[in-house]
């Protein structure tokens, strides 16, 4: 038995907007796989809810007139793994929202509560922020659109306002169009976890596939929020694909990531596993984008 | 033949369409919900409980508090074991129904009683408890040292029992020449039962009598345990056990009967309904012990023992429970797994600021293993001996007995059980395939043997009762004390019923569900006992139904009992097998009868002067990622010798379910505390790492069935071996992968990252 005080079903994203008003500390909730839990465990009990799940409007995947990939912000993982767009273009975010939970949680679980929620351990979090995700956010007659690193505010918190959802996640074309990406997630078990680690890198290479054009990384739960790491993306542009840059590229992460200690994990064992994790998804990435490089975890 | 063969499980159609009826579906709806409210310190005194806020509540009825007892305020003890006539033996009773003596983080100050869950939730977060704090301790050695945080009074450096053992002469035999010493520490920590359904029971009063149901292992000692706990006639309490969703020995424990039925007692008898959260069930129910060991050989150049010593150092956490018999049977395996004429060993149980430990799967063997499995690998490899050849050199040998459980090696065993394995892992190739890798992902392969008892003999004479009644149509319903707990005793019972008594198992029903007012007196369900203790009185209560049955044939046929039978559920003449009348026909004429009317029951308690070894090993290989610190089991296979099968698909079902069992402890599971406050850091199933089915490979089974003379069906104990050889196995092939030898579980990847980087191999 939830301790709710009271549930709105939405009929319309304004609706929607205009209930979180007339509700102020009112709780949206879509598929409820968090927010549920945080009801069950106290943290949100006797709240009133504001429920979006019913409006299809936000479902979907499709290609927008400039061929940018817009994600309904209601759509489940496992929509998101089967689409057909996400496949073709950024198939890294299908196989790394696949790695969440169950079946169960990524049949109910939407990718807008995942990074609404403002963990750093989203597992879609890192490969979004990959990618230079927009975020589309919509308030009582208008819609605006924040860069994805600027909608995590800091642990727990997103730039929504009140009376505000999310709508829509947007992958730019320009950011998707010639790169490949790979998914890490670094876990103590291979189903049913929390990320310790996650890193997701995706790259371009030149032509003849010898050479970095553009690499990007991005890391969950190596901060407080999902960040990307300046210092090895500028380190390797239009350095040579090559076993000892891909490897300084890793040692580079140092500079920029900041695990805490845990009684999860501690920070020099993150550390450790985000500089492996690094060599190991660029290595893959560049395979996946036709470069060669030599696969040290072979025998 | 009913035994030995693999019939579907009389439980199983209900089970998988949903029929089956646990203690929650059983609760009437207008039951009050209770819920405990916790303490937020480890070691403490509670000054004042404020109830005011919670009771204005809407829907909240009652709150108890630790001031409130009463005449209800009675010491208790709360282990699963056989009530003890000898004072000396008896548990020690150190808990309250609710207590202002906070001895862990967690501890039950106080209890709501309200009309929904709602209310009661609203009221522990309304409630406010006021402390005193004590210093707190949570490691077992920390809590020996003198001047440590002092638990329980009475028990000096916080130490519950010592017990000791010697063999020969250790001092002097460490003197001879040429021995190599191989002095270790191992370590093991505390995990969870994880059973699928949480603890869970509700109470109410009829006339002077209380009723519990509760899902437990154990109906007749929580009978004991309430009557005590509450001051009452043990014969004022009714309980009864429905079907329960696994118990893993943490059922084996008293845990809220007592206090629910004291809730009960609170507003009138009322039903009030007690379900534990998972949360409560991590942290306010039972754990396995977590036990450091240190192992001292001394080893002569041929590879045998000149001279061996033990130490065991058992986390009891805040309360007695279980408490000593775990780290003592640990230390009573280690000399008769490897018999070596100078030993010495002690054993200490030691009170902390942890959650309390009691029984679980493997009572101590698991940890024990863990640490002489590893031991026994570590002396081969310093001695330059392939690890199996090492052990064959040492192991118990064919015709080896002890001398104070009378338990007797009749076959050899050990090398069947590892010649089996070895061929499983195409063994001898494999290692040689092995030793040349040189890759940041390499494989290993190890293994690990064990020994394990039955039942629970001599250190208390066991008994077991059985009722069986012919039915109209022939049918024979059987009731036993022995509890169904989802490992398939019912079955078994059943498919032994049926083996003595000539008919098919389905033409046996058995009473799953034992009510204390109704069932034959039995323990329940613990140590690997039921299927060896009940056999025996299956046997003796089917001996005596079947007398009766023929010698009622023979009012009815002429023909006595000397030569006749029951087969295939006819009555024969043993002397030319001729069918003389069938079971049912003879069923129906003895309840309708006009000359000679006959109700046909039996009833007997065998009581069982003997125990027996079950034996066993694990072999394990693993692909260890030595970046990602990582080691993932690729294959595995435990061979068990546990007698003659009664029910080979459920015997498989068992070995399956203790290896994931095993896998989780020896890869991921750990109970993580915090040090200062004592507080359970991952006390859900999300940080609490119970491995999944993507963590096992396929789970190979394959059993020795070597005949257990002493029992009648020739079976011994399989409930709890599957645990025990799993872990040793695992770490053992690590070891054989990198190099490196990991002395503490779980192997999860930050204690890999930890060795890998001091042994240099993360460079």
């Amino acid at each position: 038995m939830y301790d709710i005080k009271a549930l709105y079903e939405a009929t319309s994203v304004d609706d929607a907007c205009r209930l979180l008003k007339e509700h102020p500390g009112s709780q949206v909730i879509a598929g409820g796989s968090d927010v549920l839990v945080q009801i069950r465990e106290g943290k949100r009990a006797g709240k009133e809810l504001v429920s979006i799940y019913m409006l299809d409007e936000l479902r979907g995947i499709c290609l927008d007139a400039d061929e940018n990939i817009r994600i309904g912000s209601l759509t489940s993982f496992s929509h998101i793994t089967k689409n057909p767009i996400i496949q073709k273009y950024i198939n890294v975010l299908g196989e790394a929202v696949d790695q969440i939970g169950g079946p169960q949680i990524r049949n109910i679980g939407t990718i807008g509560g995942n990074t609404c929620n403002g963990v750093t351990s989203a597992d879609s979090a890192s490969t979004l922020f990959a990618w230079d995700a927009q975020v589309e956010i919509a308030g009582e007659g208008y819609r605006r659109l924040v860069p994805i690193n600027e909608f995590y505010i800091k642990a727990g918190t997103v730039d929504l306002k009140e009376g505000e959802i999310q709508t829509a996640i947007i992958i730019p074309k320009k950011a998707y169009e010639g790169y490949k990406g790979h998914y890490i997630k670094y876990a103590m078990r291979e189903a049913m976890d929390i990320a310790t680690t996650g890193c997701s890198v995706n790259v371009k290479l030149s032509e003849d596939k010898k050479s970095f054009e553009d690499v990007r990384i991005a890391y969950g739960v190596a901060g407080p929020i999902p960040m990307r790491v300046p210092s090895a993306e500028n380190f390797i542009r239009g350095k040579e694909v090559n076993e000892e840059n891909i490897e300084a590229f890793a040692q580079k992460v140092l500079e920029d990531i900041n695990p805490r200690d845990s009684w999860r994990a501690s920070k020099a064992f993150r550390c450790h596993i985000g500089v492996v994790m690094a060599r190991k998804a660029c290595e893959k990435a560049v395979k996946q984008a036709g470069g060669k490089v030599d696969d040290r975890t072979e025998l | 033949m009913e035994v030995g063969k693999s019939i579907t499980r009389v439980d199983a159609f209900d089970k998988v369409t949903g029929r089956t009826k646990y203690t929650d579906d059983l609760c009437d709806a207008g039951a009050y919900v209770a819920k405990i409210v916790h303490s937020t310190i480890a070691h403490g005194k509670v000054l004042s409980v404020d109830t005011s806020e919670a009771e204005k509540i809407e829907g909240v009825v009652k709150i108890v508090t630790c001031f409130d007892l009463g005449q209800y305020r009675n010491y208790f003890p709360t282990a699963g074991h056989p009530w003890s006539t000898d004072v000396s033996h008896q548990d020690v009773a150190d808990r309250l129904l609710l207590t202002d003596e906070v001895k862990f983080y967690g501890d039950d100050v106080a209890a709501v009683i309200a009309e929904n869950e709602v209310a009661a939730n609203q009221a522990l977060r309304a409630i406010k408890v006021e402390y005193e704090e004590y210093p707190v301790v949570t490691d077992v050695l920390e809590a020996m040292k003198d001047g440590a945080p002092q638990i329980h009074k009475d028990y000096p450096n916080n130490i519950l029992k010592h017990t000791s053992l010697s063999r020969g002469n250790y001092a002097e035999a460490i003197k001879e020449e040429g021995l190599t010493v191989v002095d270790r520490w191992y370590n093991t920590e505390p995990v969870q039962h994880c059973h699928i359904e949480n603890f869970i029971c509700y109470a109410y009063a009829e006339g002077k009598r209380i009723t519990i149901v509760a899902s437990t292992q154990i109906p007749h000692i929580a009978r004991r345990v309430v009557g005590q706990a509450l001051g009452i006639p043990w014969g004022d309490v009714r309980v009864i056990k429905p079907y329960i969703g696994g118990g893993f020995g943490n059922k084996q424990d008293i845990l809220y009967e007592p206090l629910c039925a004291f809730l009960s007692l609170q507003v009138g008898g009322h039903l009030v309904k007690l379900d534990c959260s998972r949360e409560e069930t991590f942290f306010a129910n039972r754990t396995r012990h977590g036990i450091k060991f240190h192992i001292i050989s001394h080893v002569r150049k041929d590879g045998t023992y000149a001279a061996r010593k033990i130490e065991a150092f058992s986390n009891q956490g805040a309360y007695a429970s279980h408490g000593h018999s775990i780290a003592a049977k640990g230390l009573g395996a280690f000399p008769q797994l490897y018999p070596c004429d100078n030993v010495e060993g002690d054993a200490y149980t030691v009170f902390t600021n942890r959650p309390v430990a009691g029984a679980m799967r493997g009572y101590g063997i698991p940890q024990a293993m863990f640490a002489v499995e590893s031991h026994t690998e570590d002396v081969a490899k310093i001695m330059g001996i392939p690890p199996i050849d090492f052990r064959l050199k040492n192991l118990m040998p064919q015709g080896y007995k002890d001398a104070f459980s009378k338990n007797e090696n009749y076959y050899d065993t050990f090398r069947q059980c590892i010649e089996k394995g070895k061929a499983y892992m195409d063994y001898d190739n494999r290692v040689k395939e092995l030793s040349k890798q040189t890759g940041r992902v390499r494989t290993g392969i190890g293994m690990a043997a064990f020994w394990y008892n039955t039942a629970v003999w001599p250190i208390s004479l066991e008994s077991s009762s059985s009722r069986m009644v012919l039915n109209q149509d022939g049918s024979v319903t059987l009731q036993l004390g022995e509890t169904e707990i989802g490992q398939g005793a019912d079955t078994a019972f059943s498919q032994m019923a049926a083996e003595v008594l000539g008919i098919s198992t389905d033409e046996v029903h058995v009473v799953s569900n034992q009510d204390t007012d109704i069932t034959p007196f039995g323990t329940g369900s613990y140590a690997s006992r039921q299927t060896y203790v009940g056999g025996f009185s299956i046997a003796k209560t089917a001996g005596l139904l079947k007398q009766k049955i023929l010698d009622y044939a023979y009012i009815l046929t002429n023909m006595p009992p000397a030569i006749t039978d029951i087969k295939n559920s006819m009555i024969i003449r043993t002397t030319d097998n001729r069918e003389l009348i069938s079971l049912r026909d003879l069923a129906t004429e003895a309840l309708y009868s006009l000359s000679d009317s006959r109700h046909i029951t039996a009833e007997s308690t065998a009581q069982i002067k003997s125990n027996a070894y079950s034996f066993g090993c694990c072999f394990a290989e693993v692909e260890v990622d030595i970046d990602m610190c990582k080691a993932k089991l690729t294959k595995i296979i435990n061979v068990h010798d546990c007698g003659k099968l009664i029910n080979p698909a459920l015997a498989k079902a068992q070995v399956e379910g203790g290896m994931s069992m095993g896998i989780g402890y020896a890869l991921s599971e750990v109970q993580l505390v915090d040090k200062k406050t004592g507080k359970v850091l991952n006390d859900n199933l999300l940080d609490y790492k119970l491995s999944t089915c993507m963590d096992h490979p396929h789970l190979e089974t394959a059993f020795i069935e070597n005949p257990e003379p002493t029992s009648p069906f020739g079976t011994k104990s399989l409930g709890e071996p599957p645990v025990c050889p799993v872990a040793p196995a695992i770490r053992n092939a690590i070891m054989n992968a990198t190099g490196v030898g990991v002395n503490e579980l779980p192997l999860r990847p930050e204690k890999l990252y930890e060795y890998f980087d001091k042994a240099g191999l993360l460079k």
